[in-house]
């Protein structure tokens, strides 16, 4: 049996290897490639060498771009994890309707991001009417419109993920603590945040990611107005490749650069909080 | 080991066989249609319900159109070219639009499209090739709406001396009229003089692109510098008449500075059709934005233009700005079938009666063609009036200088500086300096 398995191995993994490759491998190896060519069209291009990861930085568009990213997940990081771990401890107490907040404060997240971008848009240049400017007026309107819409958008996922943790705390443990004569501040400091170290990990890695990668809720809010300086990196990636012409290659190689440093900004990130990990 | 050793070939193997299958479909495009990436959203209901099913019924070549977003033309072009089914007709803005598209133009010298332009000049090329043929010459200015004028003229408490719209000849009657007119705004039930200077994202082009020809214009007319030419710097030499017009649309808006950056040039179109507005900075493309709105309030008779007057000396002696940014190419990397079946298609358009038309009647273009009789104009108010200004004696037409802009990229970041002057964030010295270094760097960058 174990035989015939590890015989026709390659055949059961082809189709996943073939999805995998057509959608992933191929497409990453040659925008690796890509960044070193100078190109219009991804099918024709001309070798030369670093020259575009040199361009990258002829102005500070791409540096702007990474310093309002940083400032943006760091914030977000922050409140989008405090708010969903606050809203799990508020949820997991038995509190009537339990069911009914969580599912609605879940709802967001079922939303694309060029749609709550657009519904944001509108709230904040209501909001901004009495005062007589948009959200495009000043990139402060833009950071903060940003926040707002993503801590909206992901808290209701993260909750769910932190509630699972709480839920899963070993009710003995809990009752030991109690015995013991824990108050509120160590039974959270002691038990609850060690018991739920997987739930933090997993809800920093996806809250760091995203705001690192995000796209669409950019583009619908603000577009990068008032003159790129609510532009993201994805965003700067995508209009370096697209806006500008015989920029393709260096937006190319803005991406790759881009992917290196989500990739280790990420593993770092989940190194240091798998080293804080317990087993219960 | 041998594991991924098989996994690996199985990769490589992968890789080719998707480089085969790409190579196939190229040869397996679909036979008889023509497919045409339009660049203009206004019109491309009339591409897709009127010209494209009728063009079928007569040669029975299929016309797929699709049509780029405001502001997203060439970037549409550019994936779309890259596909295995790609735009068999396209279209590029100048000499610096197609110097990027030129390793995918066809060579147009003998076509019969090229046979039916009246002035072989005006088409772009390289060399000895013929690679873009402009289909609609345009002009712009200041369209205003002559019934609120009048009423305004009528006005017993005018601070004016003049009786009519048209003798406005230089910017400081005009400014001297707008003015009396927002003092005046609730007896002339109007909530501004100008609509909305839109300046939302993608909407900045009626700014950066041609309100800015003015001051370039008459800085290259300074320098002796022809039109069309590689121009390496700027001196912005006429940026205080730019900040003379800019000031004035700002100030007597229909809508308040701060909330600009939410306006789209629909809107402001809007506001100028439904009468809320007495003028609006656009061109003679706008009328099915006008003429189209529900509720349009203003009668084809009284919409007119008047040319941009921003002070410079002598400006009573100029008129439009008239000029071209809109020319089609057909891509060489497509088969000759379909490279035929697309010249057989703009030929038919601009050619034949059922073709001709639909662009007099519905695509409303002052088309250079010598298929046109004088009789065939476009006969929308805002065709017919930048042919008025075109043949008017003592007045030259402006032509458009925006197409020796050296990137879209400067543009922007000039869109972006007006943007942030109108709501106090930088000042006009700021704008001035944006617009002449980033014109160096640009113009470094693509050269």
């Amino acid at each position: 049996m174990q035989k015939s398995i590890q015989k026709y191995f390659a055949l059961f993994a082809l189709p996943g290897l073939v999805c995998f490759a057509i959608a992933f491998l191929i497409p990453m190896v040659m925008g690796v490639v890509l960044s070193f060519f100078k190109f219009t069209t991804v099918t024709d291009g001309t070798f030369i060498g670093l020259e575009n990861y040199r361009r990258i930085f002829i102005n500070n568009d791409f540096t702007s771009a990474l310093w309002f990213t940083v400032k943006f997940t760091i914030v977000s990081v922050i409140t989008i994890n405090l708010g969903a771990f606050t809203l799990a401890m508020l949820l997991t107490r038995g509190i009537k309707g339990t069911n009914a907040f969580r599912t609605i404060f879940f709802m967001p997240n079922l939303i694309g991001g060029i749609v709550l971008g657009w519904i944001w848009q509108v709230i904040i240049n209501g909001v901004l009417l009495p005062k007589g400017v948009t959200i495009v007026s000043d990139p402060k309107y833009g950071f903060w419109g940003l926040v707002v819409l993503m801590n909206w958008q992901n808290i209701g996922y993260m909750m769910v993920i932190y509630i699972a943790g709480i839920q899963n705390i070993s009710h003995d443990l809990i009752e030991a603590a109690q015995i013991d004569g824990a108050g509120k501040v160590t039974m959270l400091r002691s038990v609850i945040l060690p018991s739920i170290m997987p739930s933090i990990t997993i809800c920093s890695f996806l809250t760091l990611t995203n705001g690192f990668k995000l796209f669409d809720q950019n583009l619908a809010l603000t577009a990068g107005d008032p003159g790129k300086q609510t532009e993201m990196l994805a965003l700067n990636i995508f209009n370096t490749f697209y806006g500008r012409s015989g920029f393709e290659g260096v937006g190319q190689a803005k991406a790759v650069l881009f992917t290196i440093l989500v990739a280790f900004i990420a593993l770092t990130q989940l190194r240091l909080t798998r080293s804080k990990e317990v087993e219960a | 080991m041998k594991k991924t050793l098989l996994i690996t070939l199985l990769i490589v193997s992968l890789a080719m066989s998707s480089v085969l299958f790409a190579a196939g479909t190229k040869e397996a495009a679909v036979a008889k249609e023509v497919y045409f990436l339009n660049f203009k959203p206004e019109i491309a209901d009339v591409y897709e319900t009127k010209i494209a099913p009728a063009f079928e019924k007569e040669t029975g070549i299929k016309l797929k159109v699709v049509t780029a977003a405001s502001g997203t033309y060439a970037q549409t072009l550019k994936s779309e070219i890259a596909k295995s089914n790609p735009p068999v007709i396209f279209q590029t803005n100048g000499p610096i639009g197609l110097a990027d598209s030129k390793n995918y133009t066809a060579d147009l010298k003998n076509t019969e499209f090229y046979k039916i332009l009246s002035d072989k000049s005006m088409a772009l090329g390289d060399g000895d090739k013929v690679l873009a043929i402009p289909y609609a010459v345009e002009g712009y200015g200041i369209i205003y709406n002559d019934a609120i004028m009048r009423k305004y003229f009528a006005l017993p408490n005018k601070a004016v001396s003049i009786k009519s719209a048209d003798e406005i000849t230089n910017f400081a009657t005009l400014k001297a009229v707008v003015e009396d007119m927002t003092k005046n705004k609730s007896a002339l039930g109007i909530q501004g003089v100008f609509a909305s200077t839109s300046l939302a994202a993608g909407n900045q082009w009626r700014w950066q692109t041609h309100l800015v020809n003015v001051p370039l214009y008459f800085e290259m007319r300074d320098a002796n510098i022809a039109m069309g030419s590689k121009v390496p710097e700027i001196k912005f030499t006429y940026s205080a008449n730019m900040k003379n017009i800019w000031d004035l649309y700002l100030k007597n808006s229909s809508t308040a500075v701060g909330l600009l950056g939410s306006k789209s040039v629909d809107d402001s179109m809007a506001e100028f059709a439904l009468g809320q507005v007495a003028m609006v900075q656009n061109g003679n493309w706008g009328a099915g934005q006008i003429l189209g709105v529900k509720g349009n309030k203003v009668a084809d008779s009284d919409i007119k233009f008047m040319p941009i007057y921003t002070g410079v000396p002598g400006e009573e002696k100029y008129g439009l700005n008239i000029g071209t940014e809109n020319y089609l190419c057909i891509n060489s990397n497509v088969s000759a079938e379909q490279q035929k079946m697309a010249d057989q298609f703009l030929t038919w358009l601009f050619a034949s009666e059922t073709g001709k038309q639909f662009v007099k009647n519905d695509l409303m273009f002052i088309t250079p063609f010598n298929t046109f009789k004088d009789n065939e104009l476009p006969t929308d108010p805002l065709a017919k009036d930048v042919i008025r200004w075109m043949n008017k004696p003592g007045v030259t037409s402006i032509p458009w200088a925006f197409s020796m802009i050296p990137s879209e990229e400067w543009k922007n970041q000039f869109g972006a500086a007006l943007a942030e002057y109108s709501v106090g964030r930088k000042s006009w010295a700021e704008v001035e300096k944006v617009a002449v270094d980033a014109w160096k760097t640009e113009f470094k960058l693509t050269n």
